[in-house]
C-alpha cells in the first residue's frame, strides 16, 4: 500500500445556511433573483426530506436513466500501465451518455414540485443541454437551452438531439460565444421569467443553493462507486480521480468520500495548450479568488476582475470558473488538483478505445490520462477509481479533425 | 470617537462597528432634498465609462451636469454583466475591447468630479470590487470624488461589511429593490440603506421598455411606508412621458440604456465629438425637463 497521508481539513457538512463552503460560495446576484433563490432553497430542503420525492427520483434513475451503472475493472489498461488497478465508474452508460442526466432529472422533479411551467438551461458541449431537453420531454415541460454560437457550430449532433427532443436552442452571440456567455444569457432570461420559470443550472456553480443541489443530485455517482468498491474489492479505493470543469461529475464523485480519510481525491483540470493565460482552463491551478456567475470561488480573471478567455480541447471543461466547494476542498487540502494537456487527453481517447473497447468523452479522457500516470507510480495492490463521466460520440468530429482523419 | 474612526479607512478592518446614530452628510441625499423641496424629480442619466472613449465620457459628464442631470451614474465595464440587457452589454464589450482599465476611469473622472457639483455614482460589479480589493476600491472611488456606489450583484444580505466600508468613507451604498422583492425582504434591506433607493421598474435586465409595469406604483407605495429615503426608478425608462408618469410616485428617474444607445448611434453617424455631445445633451435635456417640471 502506498497510502499517502490525506489532509482532512474539509467537512462534508457544508454549505451553511448562507451557502458558504468555508469562505466560498454565497450569493452574488441581482436582487431580482434573490427571492427565487430563497424559495428554491426552501423547496429543495423540503423535497430532500420527502420520502415520496426521493422514491420517485430513485425509480426514474433505475428505469429511465439506467442506474446503477457498473464499476468496471479496466483490466487491459491496468496491465498496460503495470501498476495500480484502474476501475471506471461508467457514467457514460447512462441514458443520454453522460452524468448530466443525474442532475437534470432531479431538478426537473423540483420544477414540477415548485409548480413552475417552463425550464431554461445553459450548455457548453451540449451534454447538459441534451440531458435537460430529455428530462423536460419526459415531463412535458417547455425548455429553452442557451448555447454559444461557437459551441453550436462545434457540437451539431447535440444541437440536433435537443431540437428533436422539442427544446428550443437559442444561440448566444455575446462575448466569447461559449459556455460562460450561455450562463450569462440564461441568467438574464431568468431575471425576467423567474416567476414561472426554473433555471436548471448544469454544474456545481452559480449562487446558493445551486452548487449544493447539483452536488447532491450528482452524489449518486460517489455513493454507488463507494458501495460497489466495497462489494467488489472488500475495501475502499486508494484514490478517486475525476475531471473538473465547473466540477459537477467530480463533486458528485468526491463528496461521498470526503470523510474517508484513507481515500485520496484528485481533480483533473484542463491544461489546454500551455500554462499561459488564455491557453488553458485550470482555474484551481492558476486562478485567483473572485466572483463569477453569482458565487465566490477561484476564477481566471485579470487584475481588474474581468474574466479571462480560456481554452480546452474539450468544450465541457472550457470554463473560467469552478464550483465553490472545489475551492473549499482545494484550500483545505482535501482534494489535490492537477492538470492534463489537450494532447494527452486526445491520445487517451484512442488508447482507451483500443485497449478497453470504450470511447470516452474528451472531458473524461483528462481524468483517465492522469489515472494512468498515477497507476504507473502505485502498487499493484492499490485501487484507483476514475469517473468516466461521458461517452465520446459527441467528440468524433473534433477528434477526427485534430488527428487529421476524415469522418 | 466612533465617528472619527469611521473616517479613517485604514483602521476600518480592525474596528468592530456599532451603527452610527447620526447619519453622515450625504451629497446624494442633498440633491434629492433640493428637488423634493420644489416638488420636482431628480434626473439621473447613465454613461458607460470608456464608451466611445474615456475623454468623451469625461466631456459628457460635464455637459450632462450643465444640462440638468442631478446625479450621474457611471457604468464600470465588466465582462459578464448578468443584470444588463443587450445595449449596456454591448457598450461594456466596446469599452473593454479598447483595453479600458479601471484605474483609468478614476484618474480621468477625478478632475471632472472636482469641477462639477453633480454627484457621481459608480455602477460596478462586485467581481471588479473584490478583485481590486474592497478597501482599495472604496479608497480609489472616494478619492476620485464618487458620492456613491451601486453594486448590482451584491444583494442586501451580503452587503453588511462592504456597506460599512463605503459609508465609512462618506459615500452611499445604494440598495436595489426589485419587483420580485417581497415586502418583508425590502424592509430588511432598507433598514441600513442610505442615499436613495434604486427601484427596479421591471423584472428583467436593463433596457428600454415601451410601457411602465402596472405593479410599479404599488411597489413604490409600499416602499414609501418602509423608508424615508428618496425613491429613484430605473430599468426600462427612455421617454419624457414615462418620467411624467412617475410624478407623485417617485423622487427620481434613472435613464441608462436609452442614453447609451443614443450615444452609440450618434457616434456611428457623426465622427464629430461636438456634434455628438450637442445631440445627446439635447435628448437628455428633454428628459431632465420632464423630471424637473413642477406639478
Amino acid at each position: 500500500m502506498s497510502n499517502t497521508a490525506v489532509k482532512m481539513g474539509a467537512s462534508s457538512n457544508v454549505p451553511d445556511a448562507q451557502g458558504r463552503f468555508g469562505e466560498f460560495g454565497r450569493r452574488f446576484v441581482p436582487e431580482t433573483l434573490m427571492h427565487a433563490l430563497e424559495e428554491l432553497t426552501i423547496e429543495y430542503a423540503s423535497a430532500k426530506a420527502d420520502p415520496a420525492f426521493n422514491q420517485r427520483l430513485d425509480e426514474l434513475m433505475q428505469t429511465f436513466v439506467g442506474r446503477p451503472n457498473p464499476l468496471y475493472f479496466a483490466e487491459r489498461l491496468t496491465e498496460l500501465c503495470g501498476g495500480a488497478q484502474i476501475y471506471f465508474k461508467r457514467e457514460d452508460l447512462n441514458h443520454t451518455g453522460a452524468h448530466k442526466i443525474n442532475n437534470t432529472m432531479g431538478q426537473a422533479l423540483l420544477t414540477l414540485r415548485m409548480g413552475k411551467k417552463r425550464v431554461i438551461a445553459e450548455t457548453g458541449a451540449g451534454q447538459h443541454g441534451v440531458a435537460t431537453a430529455t428530462a423536460c420531454a419526459r415531463f412535458g415541460l417547455p425548455c429553452v437551452v442557451y448555447m454559444g454560437e461557437e459551441d453550436i457550430r462545434r457540437q451539431k449532433l447535440n444541437v440536433f438531439i435537443m431540437r428533436t427532443m422539442g427544446a428550443e436552442v437559442r444561440p448566444v452571440t455575446s462575448g466569447s460565444r461559449t459556455l460562460r456567455d450561455a450562463i450569462n444569457e440564461a441568467m438574464r432570461d431568468w431575471m425576467s421569467s423567474v416567476e414561472d420559470t426554473h433555471y436548471i443550472l448544469g454544474s456545481v456553480v452559480g449562487p446558493h443553493p445551486f452548487p449544493m443541489i447539483v452536488r447532491d443530485f450528482q452524489s449518486v455517482i460517489g455513493r454507488e462507486s463507494r458501495q460497489q468498491c466495497l462489494d467488489k474489492v472488500g475495501r475502499l479505493p486508494d484514490e478517486v480521480i475525476a475531471c473538473v470543469g465547473g466540477g459537477s461529475n467530480s463533486a458528485g464523485m468526491f463528496y461521498p468520500f470526503v470523510d474517508d480519510s484513507g481515500v485520496q481525491l484528485t481533480g483533473v483540470e484542463a491544461g489546454g495548450r500551455g500554462d499561459k493565460p488564455g491557453e488553458h482552463a485550470s482555474t484551481l491551478t492558476y486562478g485567483t479568488k473572485g466572483v463569477l456567475h453569482g458565487s465566490y470561488s477561484y476564477v481566471l480573471q485579470d487584475p481588474d476582475g474581468q474574466t479571462m478567455d480560456v481554452h480546452s480541447i474539450s468544450a465541457g471543461l472550457d470554463y473560467p470558473g469552478v464550483g465553490p466547494e472545489h475551492s473549499y476542498w482545494r484550500d483545505s487540502g482535501r482534494v489535490n488538483y492537477v492538470s492534463v494537456r489537450d494532447h494527452q487527453a486526445l491520445e487517451t481517447v484512442s488508447l482507451v478505445a483500443r485497449t478497453e473497447g470504450i470511447l470516452p468523452a474528451l472531458e473524461s479522457s483528462h481524468a483517465i490520462a492522469y489515472a494512468m500516470d498515477c497507476a504507473r507510480k502505485r502498487d499493484p495492490d492499490d485501487i484507483i477509481v476514475v469517473c468516466l463521466s461521458g461517452r465520446g460520440d459527441k467528440d468524433v468530429n473534433e477528434v477526427a479533425r485534430l488527428t487529421g482523419q476524415d469522418l | 470617537m466612533l465617528k472619527h474612526n469611521l473616517r479613517k479607512i485604514d483602521a476600518l478592518q480592525t474596528i468592530t462597528f456599532e451603527r452610527d446614530p447620526v447619519p453622515s452628510p450625504s451629497r446624494i441625499a442633498d440633491v434629492f432634498a433640493a428637488r423634493q423641496k420644489q416638488q420636482q424629480m431628480a434626473f439621473m442619466p447613465f454613461l458607460t465609462a470608456g464608451d466611445p472613449d474615456l475623454a468623451m465620457t469625461a466631456r459628457l459628464v460635464e455637459e450632462l451636469s450643465k444640462a440638468g442631470a442631478d446625479l450621474i451614474e457611471i457604468g464600470f465595464p465588466y465582462s459578464d454583466p448578468i443584470a444588463d440587457g443587450p445595449v449596456i452589454q454591448a457598450s461594456y464589450t466596446r469599452a473593454l475591447g479598447k483595453k479600458l482599465q479601471i484605474p483609468a476611469i478614476f484618474s480621468t473622472l477625478k478632475p471632472v468630479a472636482q469641477k462639477i457639483k453633480t454627484p457621481l455614482v459608480a455602477m460596478v460589479s462586485y467581481a471588479i470590487i473584490f478583485r481590486i480589493g474592497t478597501l482599495e476600491f472604496v479608497r480609489q472611488a472616494a478619492d476620485a470624488g464618487f458620492a456613491g456606489l451601486i453594486v448590482p450583484d451584491l444583494p442586501g444580505d451580503e452587503a453588511d461589511e462592504f456597506q460599512q466600508l463605503v459609508t465609512g468613507s462618506n459615500m452611499d451604498l445604494i440598495q436595489l429593490i426589485a419587483p420580485t422583492t417581497p415586502p418583508a425582504r425590502s424592509a430588511r434591506i432598507l433598514k441600513n440603506a442610505s442615499g436613495f433607493v434604486y427601484c427596479i421598474a421591471v423584472a428583467g435586465t436593463t433596457g428600454a421598455r415601451a410601457e411602465l409595469a402596472p405593479q410599479l406604483a404599488d411597489m413604490l407605495k409600499t416602499l414609501r411606508t418602509q423608508t424615508k429615503l428618496p425613491l429613484a426608478v430605473g430599468f426600462g425608462l427612455s421617454r419624457p412621458d414615462q418620467v411624467e408618469q412617475l410624478r407623485g410616485l417617485a423622487d427620481g428617474a434613472i435613464v441608462g440604456s436609452a442614453i447609451v444607445k443614443h450615444l452609440d448611434e450618434l457616434s456611428a453617424d457623426s465622427g464629430k465629438a461636438d456634434e455628438v455631445i450637442r445631440k445627446l445633451v439635447q435628448y437628455a435635456g428633454s428628459i431632465a425637463a420632464a423630471a424637473h417640471s413642477s406639478r
